[in-house]
């Protein structure tokens, strides 16, 4: 259970937001929402650890991410702007040195499964850097399926994704709620999810 | 986990490899400039022999180390390297290696050849081998503290330079002393030891630094 505890960020010398909380418990969806510049980067990026807050406190668990480290990025799967896609690589060296790095290595059928998943069969042997930006952004959705981790924090997941494309992420995070996992997505668009808990949770 | 991240940053920089010629090349050059320069008495040569390829050699480790954390920085990989579970020093510890693989190996087999224009003696070659085998992976893990630190910034490969040649000159000192005493008939034990110890002290808290200033500049 991820607690959310009188969160202030303040980025530069603006207060982006102040005394945010929230919870969020097994099998919950939270979708974020706001403007551009609202703030909501930023909070996903507190969440998953990278940033500190000016004020307030993230828990895990009920205890405070700070001190909980590296225990703590073992439950966390985060999928921000950027993919995290290595330019050199082919999509499956991608796929599985993440893995390893990670913690989940990936046999070579694994990963191969899961590429046919995201619908990159054909280019598993093609370096990332000829792939397109919705095919970036599938491959790098597949971290999110082979690792084991509890909580998805999620930054515009869908964008330059395709009909298909979309359909697959939503199903993703569908099965992994179903699943007790926990996911925190921010979005411009409705994710139009059939998920039993839902939280709107809006910056301004 | 290590041995894939060692790998990972080892087919990189294959696929790559214009840019670690660049730096090979940087050495070679800087190093055969001075008997030009100089001319071609045998005594000076030998004097100034082991400053040249020490200094040439923090010159041509300098110019890589951008490389270290700045492509992962770009595409994303190294916020996702930080939120592995597992320690920061380790991510830090194995792409020193891979860096020191890389950019500082090529370096050390290459140097007696480029030795030979200076004159020095087969013991003196060996000498030079040896102080820079000791003294480079120095070079590699302190230039990570500041390749770590000015990840991002602008500026960042002339702050680099400022932040981490100050923090070099132990190496320099030990390593071209160790040259030197061999040239001149002494014995470089003691030189080498106190590289050895530089080499051990900086491992244990050179990534520790880096890995701190990683979580402060992917903020």
């Amino acid at each position: 259970m991820l607690e959310v505890i009188n969160l202030t960020c303040v980025r530069g010398a603006r207060r982006l937001f102040k005394d945010l909380s929230f919870s969020a418990g097994e099998g919950e969806l939270v979708e974020l929402r706001g403007p551009n510049g609202s703030g909501k980067t930023s909070l996903l990026r507190i969440l998953c650890g990278l940033a500190t807050p000016a004020a307030g406190e993230v828990r895990w668990d009920g205890r405070s991410i700070r001190k909980l480290g590296e225990e703590y990025f073992a439950s966390v799967a985060y999928l921000g702007h950027q993919n995290g896609v290595k330019d050199e690589l082919t999509a499956i060296e991608n796929l599985r040195v993440s893995g390893a790095v990670s913690g989940t290595p990936l046999g070579k059928g694994e990963a191969e499964e899961v590429l046919t998943r995201v619908g990159l069969s054909q280019q598993q042997n093609l370096p990332a850097q000829v792939l397109s930006a919705g095919q970036r952004r599938r491959l790098g959705m597949t971290r999110l399926l082979t690792s084991r981790a509890k909580l998805w924090i999620l930054d515009e997941v869908l964008t330059s994704l395709d009909d298909a494309a979309m359909n697959l992420s939503r199903e993703f995070i569908t099965e992994h709620l179903k699943k007790d996992g926990i996911a925190i997505v921010a979005t411009h668009q409705d994710l139009n999810l059939a998920a039993p808990r839902i939280q709107q949770l809006r910056l301004s | 986990m290590f041995g894939w991240l060692v790998w990972r940053d080892l087919i990189l920089a294959w696929r790559r490899r214009a840019d670690v010629l660049a730096t090979l090349f940087f050495f070679i050059i800087v190093v055969s400039l001075f008997p030009l320069g100089i001319g071609p008495e045998r005594e000076t040569l030998r004097t100034i022999a082991p400053g040249v390829v020490w200094v040439a050699a923090l010159l041509a480790s300098m110019l890589s180390l951008g490389r270290i954390f700045g492509n992962d920085y770009q595409d994303g990989t190294l916020e996702q390297l930080l939120l592995t579970p597992q320690p920061a020093y380790l991510v830090v510890l194995a792409k020193v290696l891979a860096h020191w693989i890389v950019s500082e190996v090529p370096l050390v087999v290459i140097a007696p050849v480029l030795g030979l224009q200076y004159g020095l003696s087969q013991n003196g070659l060996a000498i030079v081998v040896v102080s820079l085998l000791l003294g480079t992976p120095v070079l590699s893990v302190i230039g990570s503290v500041g390749a770590a630190l000015t990840l991002g910034l602008r500026a960042g490969n002339v702050l680099v330079a400022i932040l981490v040649l100050p923090l070099y000159i132990p190496v320099l000192i030990f390593g071209s002393g160790a040259v030197q005493a061999s040239v001149t008939g002494s014995s470089p034990q003691a030189w080498l030891l106190l590289l050895g110890a530089t080499l051990i002290v900086s491992l244990v808290f050179a990534p520790w630094a880096a890995s701190a200033a990683l979580r402060i500049s992917v903020e």
